[in-house]
Order: C-alpha cells, then sequence, then structure tokens
C-alpha cells in the first residue's frame, strides 16, 4: 500500500498505481530525441501526454463516423451525436456533476472562464460590485474579471498569498465585507502546485453572498473532484492538461444558473427557432455551444475521463503526491537551488525551482540537451511572480505517467547547469 | 558538448563588458522581454555624432546579458548612422553560436533597446511601447 497522503483531507489509502505499466500506455514516451536521449516529459503542468485511446478515439471518429452532431439523419450522424453526448455524461461523472447538461464543452479552461465573465459577469456584476481573486491566478483567471469591471466599473480584491504560497483566508474574511458578487480562484496553484481549501472559502463565500468559480484546470488531472461535494457554483477545467486532445475543455454550472445565464457565442446549434429579427435560445448546454464544436476532441476528452475513472483517482493523487515528495528531497541536494511553494502535504504535483545565477531559460535549455523538459518563464502568472518578487522561474510537473527516474534524471541535469554555469 | 554555452558566451555572463550605469546619458532605454524576464537597460554618450561612452544594467538570462555585453563592445567609437545600421545577423554574429528560434529574442533584446534609444531614447521623453526613457538628463544632447 502506498503511504497515506493528507491533502487536505483527502486521505488516499489506496493501492499503488504502477506508472512503469501506465507508461506503456503513452506511445510519445517510448520517443527519443534528435540527440537519442529518451524523451523525459515533465512539463504536464503545460499540457498533459495521451495515451493510445484518446488516440485511438479522435482516430476512430474520422475513420469511421465523422459527421456533424444534433444534425444528420442518417447513421454516421447519429453515431457521432451519441458519441458527443456520452462524453459529456463521462465527463459529468468525473466531476461529480449530477446532470450531464450541466456539462458545457469548450476549448479550454480559459474560454469557459471568458463564458462565465461575459454571460454571467455581464449580467450580475455592475458599478461598484466587487469580484473577489487570488494573487496566484493564471492569466485566464484574472485578465476576463478585468475587461468585466472595467467595462461596469466595478472591483476586483485580491485575497493575498503567504511566501510560500497559501491563501490568507484571514484576510478573505475582511475582503467577504465589500459583499462582493462572486470569489473566482485557482483549486491548485498552475505555478506552485498549492491546493486551496476549496469547501472552507466556498461556505464563507456563500455565507456573504457571493458565487463561486473554481478553476480547476491543474487540479482535474491530478485529484478526485466532485462539484457536488466541493459545493462551488462554477467550475471550468482544460481537457488538454488531463490526457484528453487540445481544443477540449468544460464548464461545469449549477443548472439553474446555466438556464438563467444569456448566450455567449451565438450562432447554429444554440438556437431553437430563428427568425430574421428575434431567435428562441436552445436549452442547456447546447445554449452556450454555438458552432460546429470539436466534436473529435470531446469524445477523446470522454475516453481520457473513463481511462482515469478506471485507474482512480485517488491512485493518480497518491502518486503524485509520493512523486512530488520525492522531487522535493532529491532537488533540495542541487548545489545553489531554491525551490518554492508549499509543504508536500499541500500541494499536488507542481515544483517551481531557480538555481543560483542562473536564468530559468538557460536551465530548461540545458535540461533540453538531456532530452528533459521542464518549463520555464513565468507560467502565465505574472502577478505571483511580482508578489513572489522573482523574474522567472522553472518548473518540473508530473502525471500519471510520471517516475522517479524522470526526476533522477532531472537532477542530474541540474547537475550539468550546476557544471556548465559553475554555481 | 555545450554549443550554446561556449566559454566567452559564460564568461560574458559572468563577467559583462560595459555593465554599469552612465549617469546623465545622452540616450537611455529600458528594453524588456515581459515573458522572460529579461531586461536590459542601455545608456550612451555620444560626442561629435559618435558613440563616446556606452554601457548597460539588466538582469536576464546568458544569452541575453552576453548579446549585449558583445553589442555594446561593438558600439564604442561608432557613429550615430553606423549603430543605427546593426543588423540581426551582425549581432548573431558577434555571439557566434547557434540559436534556435525560441531563443531569438533573448539574443535580439539588446539590439531592439539599442535601436530604441538611438530613436527615441533622447530628451524629451517619448514614451514608446518597448519600453522607457527613463531619466534622461536635460540638457544631454551636447555634452561637454
Amino acid at each position: 500500500m502506498a503511504e497515506a497522503v493528507d491533502l487536505r483531507g483527502q486521505v488516499a489509502d489506496v493501492l499503488p498505481l504502477d506508472p512503469y505499466a501506465l507508461r506503456a500506455d503513452f506511445p510519445i514516451l517510448r520517443t527519443e530525441t534528435s540527440t537519442g536521449r529518451p524523451l523525459v516529459y515533465l512539463d504536464s503542468a503545460s499540457t498533459s501526454q495521451k495515451p493510445q485511446v484518446v488516440i485511438d478515439a479522435v482516430d476512430g471518429f474520422y475513420r469511421g463516423y465523422n459527421a456533424n452532431v444534433h444534425r444528420g439523419i442518417y447513421e454516421i450522424g447519429e453515431r457521432s451525436t451519441a458519441a458527443y453526448e456520452a462524453a459529456r455524461a463521462s465527463v459529468a461523472r468525473f466531476i461529480g456533476a449530477p446532470d450531464s447538461r450541466e456539462i458545457v464543452f469548450t476549448r479550454n479552461a480559459t474560454e469557459a472562464i471568458n463564458l462565465v465573465a461575459y454571460s454571467w459577469g455581464r449580467r450580475n456584476v455592475g458599478r461598484g460590485d466587487a469580484i473577489v481573486l487570488t494573487e496566484m491566478e493564471h492569466h485566464a483567471n484574472l485578465v476576463p474579471w478585468q475587461l468585466l469591471v472595467q467595462e461596469v466599473d466595478g472591483d476586483l480584491e485580491f485575497i493575498p498569498i503567504t511566501d510560500d504560497g497559501i491563501l490568507r483566508l484571514d484576510v478573505f474574511e475582511v475582503l467577504l465585507r465589500l459583499r462582493p458578487k462572486l470569489v473566482a480562484f485557482t483549486h491548485v496553484s498552475n505555478t506552485l502546485g498549492t491546493v486551496t481549501p476549496v469547501r472552507e472559502i466556498v461556505q464563507m463565500a456563500h455565507a456573504a453572498g457571493a458565487l463561486v468559480l473554481v478553476d480547476g484546470a491543474q487540479a482535474v488531472p491530478h485529484l478526485p473532484v466532485d462539484v457536488t461535494d466541493l459545493g462551488c457554483d462554477f467550475y471550468v477545467f482544460s481537457g488538454h492538461k488531463v490526457l484528453a486532445p487540445t481544443g477540449s475543455g468544460a464548464l461545469w454550472a449549477r443548472r439553474e444558473l446555466l438556464e438563467a445565464m444569456p448566450p455567449f457565442l451565438a450562432g447554429g446549434e444554440m438556437i431553437r427557432e430563428v427568425h430574421l429579427r428575434r431567435s428562441e435560445f436552445n436549452a442547456i448546454p447546447w445554449k452556450f455551444e454555438a458552432g460546429t464544436p470539436d466534436i473529435a476532441a470531446a469524445i477523446g476528452l470522454g475516453v481520457a475521463a473513463e481511462y482515469l475513472m478506471g485507474i482512480g483517482m485517488d491512485r493518480v493523487c497518491a502518486h503524485e503526491a509520493v512523486l512530488t515528495r520525492y522531487a522535493l528531497d532529491r532537488l533540495a541536494t542541487v548545489p545553489g537551488i531554491t525551490l518554492y511553494g508549499p509543504p508536500a502535504d499541500q500541494r499536488s504535483g507542481v515544483v517551481p525551482f531557480n538555481v543560483e545565477g542562473v536564468h530559468p531559460h538557460d536551465v530548461a535549455q540545458v535540461l533540453d540537451r538531456f532530452g528533459v523538459c521542464v518549463r520555464a518563464g513565468h507560467h502565465c502568472t505574472m502577478p505571483l511572480h511580482e508578489r513572489l518578487d522573482l523574474a522567472a522561474t522553472a518548473r518540473a510537473s508530473f502525471n500519471v505517467y510520471s517516475t522517479r527516474e524522470d526526476i533522477d534524471a532531472l537532477v542530474a541535469g541540474l547537475g550539468e547547469v550546476v557544471r556548465i554555469f559553475g554555481v | 558538448m555545450d554549443d550554446l554555452y561556449r566559454d566567452y558566451i559564460l564568461e560574458h555572463y559572468r563577467h559583462p563588458h560595459n555593465f554599469g550605469v552612465i549617469e546623465t546619458p545622452d540616450l537611455r532605454w529600458e528594453g524588456a522581454n515581459p515573458l522572460c524576464g529579461d531586461r536590459i537597460t542601455m545608456m550612451l554618450d555620444v560626442r561629435d555624432g559618435r558613440i563616446a561612452d556606452v554601457a548597460f544594467t539588466g538582469r536576464g538570462c546568458a544569452i541575453s546579458q552576453a548579446s549585449a555585453s558583445l553589442l555594446t563592445d561593438e558600439l564604442r567609437g561608432k557613429t550615430l548612422d553606423e549603430a543605427a545600421r546593426m543588423s540581426a545577423d551582425d549581432v548573431l554574429d558577434l555571439l557566434g553560436i547557434e540559436i534556435s528560434p525560441a531563443r531569438l529574442k533573448c539574443a535580439l533584446l539588446s539590439l531592439d533597446t539599442l535601436e530604441h534609444a538611438l530613436a527615441e531614447g533622447g530628451p524629451p521623453a517619448s514614451p514608446g511601447d518597448a519600453g522607457t526613457p527613463a531619466g534622461v538628463d536635460a540638457g544631454g544632447t551636447e555634452p561637454d
């Protein structure tokens, strides 16, 4: 049995998963770089690799039953519609949504947040109204709200973080006196890996009359997520970070919210009746899916969700928790290294770091020679880097297929960084 | 094994030439690659149409800092026209290493900063979109 991992109360005392066996499902992990090195992919927080079943689902759609959804009165049209809606049901089960009609397919988490900001936001946030975010949001959960409050003359407030990247809920409590309309925050920080206390924040926000949007882009790939249990009002995530194709993602929102919200994008599919001067809109979720969607990607997302449910997200979570602890211990031995973020028991599989005197780009470039892929830069969290007084960081991140050997390769590559730059 | 991080590149990174401040420069520009966090401020003293002194400060990756070190070495003594004619290829030749497309912005930040300094880095302040001519000496066009 794996050691029990206490990740914000999600105790995982589960059969450990075997990443070496799972790796056989991911064709790209058998490839080599141009320098003949095996691929050591440690940038899963940016986008995940795809298992064969997902690749086959996309391939099978285009080869076998490519047709538009909700239109064709012919066999392959009915098959594509059935597969597309089955994917929606899989996604609903995957994140604990009570009703698959509450799942709106989007291109990614960014589009899902924009949908809420435009549709719900412009109807419910007005002059002087506050929206509360945190200092460690991805730009995707910041810029749409900036645009909204600029337009309606509202205000943004931010829950500060400690230097370790832990949210200051004592300050949040004070911010709630502003009676914000919405609290929008990340479930897991894409830069620091911090797992935020969603249930606690939801309870506090609801008690103050605010709705809650949770950005789950970095949580859904790594933790068991149950939106009903979390109690939030909106939950968004990207498919491509959760083993699914790019171009897939989802918004979950409570049914009555979706029903009351006006359309976001307008066009085909989202209508019931169109006249020259007015239209009646389709029922949810199709009201929010104007135009032909990325059918293959959505079907792939459904398959990815089934694949992960087959493994068990509690096991994925336990695997990555053990790996993160291993990474933090091993990386700490690198001369001149600084590790950022909260303690291992409060973070998911993201490890940001810097090597003293070496820019993260140079770190990443040297690691690339060893086939080791890490992200270098600001990871779309410039305000967080500003808060921590960092120009940039390097970041290693994990997924189901990550192993201790990947981390050993990273540490060996960092040894070369230290040698070249004479840290 | 590493073509990019040759000894002279690392030497320029660790001990950049012309690294420092000119107190009242004739031309000054702060350039940045916000995506990488690379930042360079270039300062130039001009006498009789020639670059009499040049200095830079900043922080960033080895490529951006070595490029600034090499470029500023090259600039001293050049006329403003000659400096303005410096091309991307000239800077890449100075670096003498293979630069991948992803690192081109790092390699050329110093040239971009120079171009802005020459075009709009003098008084009166003329804010540009890639940086700011901060702290320009009011009477700086004709030193000495």
